[in-house]
């Protein structure tokens, strides 16, 4: 990749939100961070893209500025058909209402001084619902989310437990009846147990809703569980967007592959420990800074096929199969499939 | 593996750790015990809350008795009852005896004390190695962990390095007097994937270089089931499944165990698989349910199970699998209660 290009978009369907060369940068004292480099994403209505990487690739970056929190830099953000870039302060308060966003951190996403029936139910407030109208929904909202209206609805976000500031996170965000629910690493702060009942609730809630969802996080296994389509960014950039269906056989960009390498497995205790001077991934790498970031291919520094085009010229998204856009000028199909993984490729080449 | 010839490493028996908060007594650690051999690797597994960590840093004899806390039970390191030493000796196990390495690699650095020193302070303190040897020595455990140009590397700041880079340097300090048992508590949870693949890689292959015992602390099942000869599954402070990691992963024994394993999305799952939720959340230790903690949230809960407390017991039968413990009223493999859980207390 890390390259750009618009080939995975549906400019023929009907598209719920449509993203085009989103820039996000923010100045620091020395020089620039680009956090996100002309990202171009779009969204079918009751879809759910995923977007996966790691610390540091702009996800997040991304799905705030899609928000207009902060507005991005360059590029422009379709909501059906409202154009939300540049639009005035109460034009785009009414638009965000049709646009939901849950974090990661859902107890400090909450206003730790008011109750669970205010918090659920401030947006309706915002938008002029009468009292007695609220009231009536919140016990209905909070059923929705799987919580027991009698015992939460007078309690405080501290008085509730990860999981169930997040549940009420996520009827705060279903209150407005919002069309596109943005969802920013909504399990990484959870157990396993409880991440397992959120990530069934935002499916139940997606079908019941007919919501599309932008889901970021940056566990393969979770975001190939909830998404449809699954975009692969790394430093600001797309690596490669592909169905999540058997995403763990098909992906072909060496980044993806890197990835799904390093899932911790049992398999990893079938390889016999290497010394550490002889195992090629056992040394560190110093990953490229997004204030300087490669030029061409971002991903070259760390890729095991990167040539000399690659620092020249940047790879564009291209169709390798039906509905799978790799930008790479390398993709090796004998890389997608599992027998003939190359174990070195889980370990970056050694860069001095 | 384990030899029965060499006694073991680390003994830990019947181990309780109680802190006494405003709220009550929280029974963080509630009657752990276990064994772990040189050149062995044992992970502890559980959720937050399910007093893994607290276990760990008692093993370490970082947290011991005192007007908030009171230990009970006991902990062996090599022979040494590490919570009846006094202060001074207990200091000097640490080191060459037990290290650890922590979750959080910009926290357990000091921010104004270059690399350099956190290596040196420990060569020179216990080891009583000269000004000179201590450099070179740590130059030489920056090689060890794969850090690229270690001389340079010693002159910088913690703040200079990267998330995966701090914590090789954290492992080269606990590496530095050529510990006999290495706790990693959590030791990737902060990094990225794929720096997380490599900080488990390289602890894998110091500890069979070494020939170390390692205790690995961590929430996440897939990676103690590719890095642990045996496994421990918390709950609650208590232990209710432990046994050699392929088998106990392959076929839990503990609903709990069982649950937890469905409750991951799974790569060779297509999308939209529904997850086994575990419902509920874990008990609040300072109010423990009564009987087995896992009771409340079980669905192989039966009448007797919230009444009696089961006891870690063998899991009989089973050939070749050895040491297999569950501490259950009602195992998923077996349809008859377990010997010694008729009548627990």
């Amino acid at each position: 990749m890390a390259g750009s290009g618009t080939a995975h978009l549906r400019t023929d369907r009907e598209r719920s939100l449509v993203v085009d060369d989103l820039v996000v940068e923010f100045p620091v004292t020395h020089g620039t961070v680009h956090a996100v480099s002309g990202l171009n994403l779009d969204l079918l209505p009751g879809e759910t893209l995923g977007i996966l990487g790691e610390s540091g690739c702009g996800k997040s970056s991304a799905g705030r500025a899609v928000m207009q929190l902060p507005p991005p830099t360059s590029g422009s953000v379709h909501l059906g058909e409202v154009e939300l870039t540049g639009l005035k302060a109460r034009e785009m308060r009414r638009a965000r209402a049709r646009m939901q966003l849950v974090l990661q951190d859902p107890v400090s996403a909450l206003n730790p001084r008011r109750k669970v029936k205010d918090l659920v139910v401030e947006g309706l407030e915002i938008w002029g619902w009468a009292e007695r109208r609220r009231d009536t929904f919140v016990d209905e909202l909070l059923t929705s989310v799987g919580l027991d209206p009698e015992s939460v609805r007078e309690k405080r976000p501290h008085e509730l437990s990860g999981g169930q500031c997040q549940r009420v996170c996520i009827a705060r965000a279903l209150a407005l009846d919002p069309e596109v629910l943005i969802c920013d690493e909504p399990v990484s702060s959870l157990d396993v147990s409880v991440q397992a009942q959120i990530l069934n609730l935002l499916e139940q809630a997606r079908e019941r809703y007919g919501l599309s969802m932008v889901f970021i996080a940056h566990d393969v296994a979770v975001v190939k569980n909830i998404s449809d389509r699954v975009l692969v960014m790394y430093l600001g950039k797309t690596c490669e967007v592909l169905p999540s269906d058997g995403l763990e056989r098909n992906a072909l960009h060496p980044y993806t592959r890197l990835l799904l390498a390093s899932v911790p497995s049992e398999a990893d205790a079938d390889r016999a420990p290497a010394g550490v001077e002889a195992a090629p991934g056992s040394k560190a790498v110093e990953l490229p800074s997004p204030l300087d970031p490669p030029s061409g291919c971002r991903f070259r520094t760390r890729c095991p096929l990167a040539t000399d085009r690659c620092a020249a010229e940047e790879p564009r998204l291209r169709e390798l199969r039906p509905g799978q856009f790799v930008a790479c000028h390398h993709p090796d199909p004998t890389l997608a499939d599992p027998t003939l993984a190359d174990p070195t490729l889980a370990d970056p080449t050694p860069e001095e | 593996m384990t030899t029965p010839s060499v006694p073991d490493l680390l003994e830990v028996t019947d181990l309780r750790t109680v802190f006494h908060t405003a709220r009550g007594d929280v029974r963080a650690v509630d009657g752990v015990s276990f064994r772990l051999a040189a050149g062995e690797t044992l992970g502890l597994v559980g959720e937050s809350g399910s007093g893994k960590s607290v276990l760990g840093r008692t093993v370490m004899g970082l947290i011991s008795s005192g007007p908030t806390t009171t230990v009970t039970g006991s902990v062996r390191i090599g022979g040494h009852d590490v919570h009846a030493l006094k202060p001074s000796a207990r200091r000097r196990l640490w080191g060459p005896e037990v290290a650890m390495v922590f979750q959080d690699p910009m926290t357990s650095l000091n921010p104004v004390k270059r690399v350099g020193t956190h290596l040196t302070e420990t060569l020179r303190r216990h080891l009583h190695c000269s000004r000179t040897e201590a450099t070179e020595r740590a130059v030489d455990l920056l090689r060890q962990v794969g850090i690229p140009e270690p001389a340079r590397r010693l002159r910088q700041y913690p703040h200079e390095l990267s998330g995966g880079m701090r914590q090789r340097v954290v492992i080269a300090t606990a590496l530095a007097c050529d510990p006999r048992l290495l706790i990693a508590d959590e030791p990737t949870t902060a990094l990225d994937v794929t720096v997380q693949k490599q900080i488990l890689d390289l602890l894998g292959s110091l500890v069979a270089e070494r020939d170390m015992a390692m205790l690995l602390v961590s929430h996440d099942l897939g990676a103690v089931a590719g890095r642990t000869d045996r496994v421990q599954v918390m709950y609650a402070g208590r232990t209710v499944e432990s046994g050699a990691t392929r088998p106990v992963f392959a076929a839990p024994e503990h609903p709990y165990t069982e649950a937890l394993l469905a409750s991951i999305p799974n790569l060779a799952h297509p999308p939209h698989t529904v997850l086994r939720a575990i419902e509920g959340n874990p008990p609040d230790m300072a109010r423990p349910p009564l009987g087995c903690r896992f009771a409340p949230r079980c669905g192989r809960a039966a009448a007797g199970c919230t009444d009696e407390l089961p006891l870690l017991v063998g899991v009989p039968g089973s050939a070749g699998v050895t040491g297999r413990e569950v501490a259950c009223h009602h195992p998923v493999g077996l349809s008859a209660p377990l010997e010694g859980n008729r009548h627990g207390r």
